[in-house]
């Protein structure tokens, strides 16, 4: 009899307890909140705070591709808008701006001549080996460069020209060329980082180098060694640069070996930014090298540079070739006159 | 014209993969590939909840944004498609996919980690409607023959809903407002900007 007494007690009260909830002003379950037999969870309550404070929503899984788990990983937002805004901004600034300036440089200042006119005598500035390796890691450069800029710049630019097929033969090829060209390009990096990190070590010249403009911008030479300020400086941004260029690109080649999507986008964007930048600075490197100064191209095309040249640019180096009597062609003997 | 989501009802799925079953064999979907999986959320924990996850169709869709060959088109019923003679595999699709839907057929990318596959809501692809190049390249198109999505129809506990953005929310707040809980409609305010109640 008191069980029974007890029971109903029990069982009216459970009718009653809700009620008295509602009479108390406790509104009627809400969407998407109310507490439920398996725990409180609110799909957008999560949502809202992985929005808002990034993250990434993940769980179980039963088939063997980890990166599954991940239910919802709103960074993707974020990646997207480095990738339509803040690099086509970066990379169309850099690249556009820095031609510009460089056209600009052209007309006003125009070439940067030798002074005193060719001597018809040279010296050797690079090796065989030297600029092979140059124009391995050049040849590469601007290959990667070009088809690095269509994935970011092609669909606007390209794409409308030559229609979506070949846009698509043309980015396909692209990426195969991107991939297997990165090889020659990391190799040319590490042999040039040996050759010629000695000679670019920063020094006082440097300084005294920035301070008369480099002799480009203000007037005369400064003293220099093998390498100038400015050079160094193209150095360390080839060989840093494509060194971080590197890893990042093999992140991405091997996608998710060892990485998440996060590291993924993380790697996307050093890649692409520093890549954009390096392209700019390499475009000015271009520039010195071929239409900028008379003399220049020659260190690299045919490795002999002429005397009157590298007593303007390099006078120190040049002094310490001359004193190991490394010159040919005596005035006058060689058939070509001076200019 | 209908807009087409799909909605999964986390209260009611029991993680039982018919709908990633039913989706694998109806598209004959390659090994590897999963255009839709189950995730358990809190697994043994309060607040456990399975959820079935595969492309959401998203308003304003990262994936076409991103896409260096814009190779992504939506169709009128609002589908997210993409035509895989365009795709050269670059895996950008998935860097911005807040759902991790795009997948490849190869790891990868020396020549390539192949076309990007997704869930095409049931239709198919660019191809003519239900031709056999149509079927190899993106599986069955049941919405050109009137039909919804078969995960969804599949579905034993009616977990997962596919349809009309508006009905499919109906039937879901019906639901809530009957058994008094609900832990919402997942991914939409992600993909859709909106949440089901509004
Ligand atoms: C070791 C060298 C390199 C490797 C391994 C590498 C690898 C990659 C990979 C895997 C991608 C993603 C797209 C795809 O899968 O095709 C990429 C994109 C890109 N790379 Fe490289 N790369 C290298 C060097 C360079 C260099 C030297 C430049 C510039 C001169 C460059 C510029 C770019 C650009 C601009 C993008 C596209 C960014 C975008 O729009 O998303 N890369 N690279
Ligand atoms: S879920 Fe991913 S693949 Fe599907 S439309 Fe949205 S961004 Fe594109
Ligand atoms: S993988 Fe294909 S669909 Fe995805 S972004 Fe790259 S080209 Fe476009």
């Amino acid at each position: 009899m008191r069980a029974l007494r007890f029971l109903s007690l029990a069982l009216a009260l459970s009718v009653a307890a809700p009620l008295l909830a509602l009479a108390l002003g406790v509104s009627a379950p809400a969407l998407a909140q109310q507490g439920t037999p398996r725990g409180v969870v609110s799909a957008e309550d999560l949502e809202a705070a992985t929005l808002r404070q990034g993250g990434i929503i993940s769980g179980r899984i039963t088939i063997p591709d980890a990166a599954q788990g991940n239910l919802i990983q709103p960074e993707g937002k974020a990646w997207r808008d480095f990738h339509n805004v803040t690099l086509a901004w970066v990379g169309g600034i850099a690249v556009l701006g820095m031609l510009g300036v460089l056209i600009m440089f052209y007309m006003t200042r125009g070439k940067v001549m030798v002074n005193g006119g060719m001597s018809g005598r040279t010296i050797t500035r690079f090796n065989l080996l030297e600029r092979a390796n140059h124009w391995m890691v050049a040849g590469s450069f601007i290959v990667l460069g070009l088809t690095g800029l269509n994935l970011t710049f092609g669909r606007h630019v390209l794409l409308p020209v030559v229609g979506p097929y070949t846009f698509t033969a043309i980015s396909e090829w692209g990426k195969i060329a991107h991939n297997y060209l990165s090889f020659p390009f990391t190799l040319g990096i590490v042999v040039m980082l040996l050759l010629w990190a000695k000679d670019n070590i920063p020094g006082r010249l440097d300084i005294e180098w920035f301070k008369k403009g480099g002799g480009i911008v203000g007037k005369g030479h400064p003293d220099s060694k093998r390498f100038n300020a400015g050079q160094k400086m193209i150095f360390w941004i080839t060989v840093l640069g494509g060194a971080a260029v590197a890893v990042s690109g093999y992140l991405l080649i091997f996608p998710f070996q060892g990485t998440d999507v996060a590291d993924m986008q993380l790697a996307h964007i050093i890649h692409a930014l520093i890549s954009v930048l390096m392209i700019a600075a390499i475009l000015g490197h271009i520039y010195i090298g071929s239409v900028g100064m008379e003399g220049a191209f020659d260190a690299m095309g045919s490795g002999q540079v002429d005397v009157n040249w590298a007593k303007e640019h390099h006078n120190l180096w040049t002094a310490e070739q001359l004193a190991k009597g490394g010159v040919s062609g005596a005035p006058g003997a060689q058939a070509k006159p001076a200019e | 014209m209908a807009r087409m989501k799909f909605l999964c009802d986390a209260d009611r799925c029991i993680e039982c993969n018919a709908c990633v079953t039913a989706c694998k064999n109806e598209h004959e979907v390659p090994w590897g590939i999963n255009r839709r999986r189950v995730v358990t959320i809190n697994d043994g924990k309060p607040g456990e909840r399975s959820i079935s996850m595969a492309c959401m169709h998203c308003t304003d869709a990262p994936c076409a944004a991103v896409c260096p060959v814009s190779c992504f088109y939506t169709t009128a019923d609002a589908i997210v498609l993409h035509d895989k003679d365009l795709c050269i595999g670059c895996g950008y699709c998935f860097f911005a996919c807040p759902f991790g839907a795009p997948q490849y057929p190869r790891v990868g990318n020396f020549g390539g980690r192949g076309k990007m596959d997704k869930c095409t809501y049931c239709a198919g692809g660019p191809q003519e409607d239900n031709s056999r190049v149509e079927y190899t390249q993106y599986g069955a198109n049941r919405i050109a023959e009137g039909k919804l999505p078969l995960c969804a129809e599949m579905c034993s506990t009616k977990a997962l809903l596919a349809g009309d953005g508006d009905m499919i929310a109906t039937i879901y707040r019906e639901r809530v407002q009957k058994r008094g809980y609900g832990s919402g409609a997942w991914g939409w305010r992600t993909a859709y900007r909106m949440t089901v109640a509004g």
